[in-house]
């Protein structure tokens, strides 16, 4: 690291001052909080809160081998994975398509991006005015072609119409990667293939896509991190986490059992479940971050 | 050469019209049901013009108070959630660019365990502490306060990252001529440090705005009071499905309003926006 022989002020008390604040705030809501967190996991608490007791990795246990756990795992993996899958999809086809059009590419541009700015909660609403079942006039189309639509109490309408409402929301932060993605792409490769003759479609697959690779690994991370944790609001505030526990992810159940219904140990244990994913995703990130500074 | 394709281009028009479509058309339906009485949105399809109670329900709702969240006006909720955008934005810029500013441009004991410190945070999202934190607020009285709805969410890796990338690349020479001509830490970093991070303020400031603007869990859990909700809180509380009193047409305007704010500052700010984007992600 070049840092080491970077000039510096000699001060010994001023660096400390300088930490301190983010160092306190971190102290007090993060590290106090996440020992809490870890503390409490291997602790029982009866519902009272009158007494604890010490459980060792009981509550892991049980927690791992609750069918509604592993149901709100399987939830949010569904969830994830469809939500990336077609927020990328989406961009990846409007980048390329904005990529090529000459006129109008600043329009286009900041007539997509808006959704960035909505939180993901009424990214939610926005789309169940539309769709429910009472009085969206989408919806109202639907049914009125004689398909049965009803995503509060069909649990794959609702999984349909989170992912939908998730997606929209994330439309615009991919496609403004894969627009800059696409501009670091050499002009004269793609060129050169043409001269050889490969079509456009062939350019694309050949070349295009695997040179955007960084780009959607990267993205695909993001979208996944966004999938789990971001979403809470959209899932709070459209369905509830039902019907039943159709749309119940990992992060909704943290909350409802440790606020909802008061299960303490349980909370925590998936809590840490919870850090040790995001540690294991961030690695990831991070990893993908080297490859990038190689790439140059 | 290759791209001169008129027919190609066409399609690739018209795929991003319907892209916008796509993209607009939840937003534009909203607005055109907030511009309609309740009766008019009860009873569907809506028509896709706007309606004429433009006026009527946005100063309703505005100024009115809305009976479902206790006869607390949207102003209120709009000053909140301003309130805790801004204090965000600005307190997590502030602290973090003294770390950064602390970590590159000097040499202490313990400079990297701090860096580490910092750096680890970007690991522990809110979701994954809930419990533990809201505890911690309840014991320190923050509840329904706007301390308690900044605070917490003030610290974050991310922004120190920047900061400290960006100095990295500040040359050495430039803090030896400034030491050369007498001029103490507090001096570099007023006149030559904030000067040259203008735009990287700038970038940063308007993510975190939009962060602190679309915040949910948070709010949710440290507000009980109506009159200390953040718009989308409150906007939550104002829908039901089971009641039939919800009022649809003023749900629509505070949604309208909710979204407004950050949709301007994200296309006003665009440059910044998209700059700021790409680098905190690097």
């Amino acid at each position: 690291m070049a840092s080491s022989t970077r000039v510096t002020f000699p001060n010994k008390f001023l660096p400390y001052l300088l930490l301190a604040p983010q160092l306190a705030i971190t102290a007090i809501f993060f590290y106090w909080p996440a020992s809490q967190a870890i503390y409490q996991s291997v602790l029982r608490e009866d519902p009272f809160g009158l007494s604890t007791q010490f459980v060792g990795l009981d509550n892991f246990r049980r927690v791992l081998g609750d069918p509604n756990y592993l149901n709100s795992l399987q939830v949010t993996v569904i969830f994830s994975v469809a939500t990336a899958l077609i927020a990328m999809a989406l961009a990846l086809l409007l980048a390329v398509m904005a990529d090529k059009v000459i006129r109008g590419k600043g329009i286009y541009r900041t007539l997509l991006i808006w959704p960035y700015a909505v939180a993901p909660a009424i990214a939610g609403m926005l789309w169940l005015f539309l769709f429910n079942p009472s009085m969206g006039t989408l919806a109202h189309l639907v049914r009125s072609a004689g398909y049965n639509w009803d995503p509060l109490l069909n649990g794959d309408q609702a999984m349909v119409l989170i992912v939908s409402a998730a997606a929209w929301k994330q439309i615009s932060y991919n496609f403004l990667f894969f627009v800059a993605g696409l501009q670091s792409i050499p002009k004269s490769l793609i060129e050169a293939a043409a001269i050889d003759g490969a079509g456009e479609t062939k350019r694309f697959w050949t070349i295009v896509f695997p040179l955007l690779a960084p780009t959607t690994f990267f993205l695909l991370v993001v979208n996944t991190v966004y999938a789990f944790f971001d979403t809470f609001g959209i899932i709070h505030a459209v369905t509830g986490g039902g019907p039943g526990k159709a749309t119940e992810t990992l992060v909704y159940k943290v909350y409802n059992d440790g606020f909802v219904n008061l299960i303490l140990g349980d909370s925590a244990a998936q809590s840490v479940i919870l850090m040790i994913i995001v540690i294991g995703l961030t690695a990831i990130q991070f990893r993908y971050v080297e490859r990038k500074v190689h790439y140059g | 050469m290759i791209q001169n394709n008129p027919v190609g281009r066409l399609i690739a028009h018209v795929i991003l019209i319907i892209g916008i479509l796509i993209v607009a058309f939840p937003i534009y339906y909203t607005f055109v049901a907030s511009t309609q009485t309740l009766q008019e949105i009860l009873r569907p399809p809506l028509s896709l013009l706007p309606g004429g109670h433009f006026w009527e329900n946005y100063s309703a709702a505005l100024f009115g108070g809305v009976g479902r969240i206790g006869g607390v006006g949207v102003d209120r909720l709009l000053f909140n959630t301003l309130v805790m955008a801004l204090g965000i934005a600005i307190g997590k810029i502030c602290i973090s660019i003294l770390s950064a500013y602390a970590i590159v441009f000097f040499r202490f004991p313990g400079r990297m365990v701090f860096f580490w410190l910092i750096f680890i945070t970007l690991m522990l999202p809110v979701e994954v502490r809930i419990l533990p934190t809201y505890k911690i607020m309840v014991d320190l009285g923050l509840i329904d306060t706007y301390t308690g709805l900044i605070l917490p969410l003030m610290a974050s890796a991310t922004a120190t990252l920047l900061f400290r990338q960006f100095f990295m690349t500040i040359p050495g020479e430039l803090v030896e001529a400034a030491r050369v001509d007498g001029a103490g830490p507090w001096r570099f970093f007023k006149d030559i440090l904030l000067p040259l991070s203008k735009t990287n303020i700038a970038a940063l400031f308007v993510i975190l705005f939009i962060y602190g603007w679309t915040q949910y869990l948070w709010p949710l859990l440290m507000t009980n009071r109506n009159d200390m909700s953040t718009i989308v809180i409150g906007l939550r509380k104002m829908i039901s499905f089971a009641d039939a009193d919800t009022e649809w047409h003023l749900v629509m305007v505070t949604c309208i309003l909710a979204i407004l704010p950050p949709i301007l500052v994200v296309v006003l700010m665009q440059r910044w926006f998209v700059r700021g984007l790409v680098e905190t992600e690097k």
